[in-house]
């Protein structure tokens, strides 16, 4: 159960797929626009009911609830050796080596 | 009860009533835009397809000096100029000698909200404010989005960003989740949606809604903030060496960027500086497509919002678009992907500047163009963006492996979009590559020869500035598809 005043994110179904433009890729016509929105959750209630929020602008938005307390946790992502290489070219090309203390 | 209260109710009451199907929404589009401008475009119409391109950036009676001032005291403008000496050097190791162009960036990262579009996003909120608007909102998911919410903090203003952000199975592209989450720091309540051009939809909708002012990125003012860019890199040069820049190379999207800094510079030198656009390679990429949304490492600064949008500005959200580079623009070139990530690694370890990927597009085309001018000659990229988690070549790259893109060494011309990225094997492969840039203007005839087959002499005349070409060269496509000229 979520309470009341939590802060939350909904997900809603904007446009259902037969409601999409005809002109659209395929991939894109089969499914529908899915529209994500943060606020306040109106009333108790659990994960994937739907339910009503107040957005930070005060506005008030009905979707299913997906999560409470959303968190960004986007990262730098996983090491990438390709850089360390271009780290290597790039020094050879300037200084004619990568070690500047040699 | 309060006479406000009544009529909110009232309103309430007539906003349930209406017909908010996406036909029926499409079909108020312009009576929407309208009301959420503030400009009457209809004003400014002429002939048969034509309009008054300078009446309609005049709107709001904001003069350049105006416009610094509102920029200064909202913390935007008066960025570094900053010469890399370095990534010249390099570019002098390998160009003809005697050749090798002085590279220099102006540092639009440290505008306030880390982007140029801070410039752009000052002078929408500022006019918003002075109408009367109780908020902004805008559609966008690159950098303007942190733009308008961070300009809308300073004056008080309710802020609502949408942007295209996730695919249909909630994938987010970690660029456009960086901006949400800047957006959010700034008080933005922000609208994510799944990949589809019915965004604008719901964007009606809000601002039907809403009534708040539409930040568009097209209006006049979207664009006439950019021109104290032009102005300032010109007045920075001179400051620094003496000399004016022979060459600005801008990023290039929605056209908004190159247009503003253009406008800027004529206003500032009558001297003929070359004005280069160059948007990312990714050709074979639909940008409407839920399959290819997140096998792009660019959302923003590419072919798939720059081609569009150069022939057929008007595409835009507002009914006349005021971002028109084909009336600026002299040359026209694109990168790859991989040249991007390289030269983005190269500003950090050459020059000890950390910067966001998107931003480096110009720079990338810049190291290449550098090579064909002399060494006393200049070269200016006109704007750098903060980097972040997720707005970093390091997440991009980390995010096209994970969904099966093949990042290898060789040469850049091999890139594949949405299936390979190519970083260059060696510094010498770095080239920017030329479009063509008549046969641009004329897919750009052929869509106004869509509105009318028959257009009278103001047409002409309109046509002719924008393609910034001759009478002759706009006759000779009326020709070709039996256009009929009026008296």
């Amino acid at each position: 159960m979520i309470k009341k005043d939590t802060w939350v994110q909904i997900r809603k179904i904007v446009l259902k797929p037969e409601q999409r433009a005809k002109t659209l890729p395929e991939a894109t016509r089969s499914v529908p626009l899915l529209m994500w929105v943060k606020g306040t959750l109106l009333e108790d209630a659990e994960i994937g009911s739907n339910v009503n929020i107040k957005t930070v602008t005060g506005r008030i938005e009905t979707g299913e609830l997906i999560c409470d307390n959303p968190s960004f946790l986007h990262t730098y992502g996983k090491y990438i050796p390709e850089i360390h290489e271009v780290d290597i070219m790039l020094k050879k090309a300037l200084y004619g080596s990568d070690d500047l203390y040699e | 009860m309060k006479l406000t209260s009544c009529l909110k109710k009232l309103y309430m009451g007539v906003m349930i009533y209406m017909n908010n199907s996406y036909e029926s929404v499409m079909a108020r589009k312009n009576e929407i835009m309208r009301k959420s401008v503030g400009i009457d475009f209809d004003k400014f119409e002429t002939g048969n397809i034509g309009f008054d391109y300078e009446a309609l950036l005049k709107e709001g009676n904001l003069s350049l000096e105006i416009i610094k001032e509102i920029q200064h005291n909202n913390g935007v403008g008066g960025t570094p100029l900053k010469e890399c000496k370095n990534i010249t050097a390099l570019a002098r190791k390998i160009a003809k000698p005697g050749y090798g162009a002085r590279i220099f960036i102006k540092d639009e990262a440290l505008n306030d909200s880390g982007s140029f579009k801070a410039r752009r996003a000052s002078i929408s909120c500022y006019q918003a404010k002075k109408l009367g608007f109780k908020g902004v909102i805008a559609a966008t998911s690159g950098n303007y989005g942190a733009a308008v919410a961070s300009q809308a903090a300073k004056y008080g203003l309710k802020c609502i960003i949408v942007q295209e952000c996730y695919d249909s199975l909630g994938i987010g592209q970690p660029e456009i989740i960086e901006k949400a989450r800047a957006c959010e720091a700034y008080g933005a309540e922000v609208i994510q949606l799944s990949v589809g051009p019915e965004l604008f939809y719901k964007f009606l909708l809000l601002l039907e809604e809403t009534g708040y002012f539409n930040a568009s990125l097209y209006t006049p003012y979207g664009i006439m903030g950019i021109e104290t860019l032009g102005k300032e890199l010109i007045e920075d040069c001179l400051r620094l060496t003496g000399k004016e820049p022979d060459m600005v190379v801008c990023t290039n999207a929605g056209g908004g960027n190159l247009t503003g800094t253009a406008r800027g510079i004529k206003k500032t030198t009558d001297k003929l500086i070359t004005v280069v656009g160059s948007s990312v390679n990714l050709k074979g990429l639909h940008m409407a497509d839920d399959l290819d949304f997140n096998k792009k490492s660019f959302t923003t600064g590419h072919t798939g919002f720059g081609l569009p949008f150069i022939i057929n500005p008007d595409r835009s959200d507002v009914p006349r678009s005021s971002a028109r580079p084909l009336r600026y623009i002299d040359r026209y070139v694109t990168v790859n992907q991989g040249e991007v990530f390289f030269m983005t690694e190269a500003l950090a370890i050459l020059e000890g500047i950390e910067r966001g990927p998107a931003g480096n597009t110009s720079l990338a085309a810049a190291f290449s163009l550098s090579q064909e001018l002399r060494e006393d000659q200049i070269i200016i990229v006109q704007e750098t963006e903060y980097t972040s988690a997720g707005k970093h070549h390091q997440a991009q790259l980390s995010f096209a492996r994970e969904n099966g893109i093949c990042i290898y060494f060789g040469d850049p011309q091999d890139e594949i979009a949405g299936k390979s990225i190519v970083l260059p094997k060696a510094v010498n492969m770095i080239k920017a590559i030329d479009l063509d840039l008549d046969s641009i203007r004329k897919k750009y005839l052929q869509n106004q020869f869509l509105k009318s087959n028959i257009i009278c002499q103001t047409d002409i005349d309109f046509l002719v500035e924008e393609t910034n070409t001759s009478r002759d060269f706009v006759m000779a496509e009326l020709k070709k598809y039996n256009i009929k000229v009026e008296d």
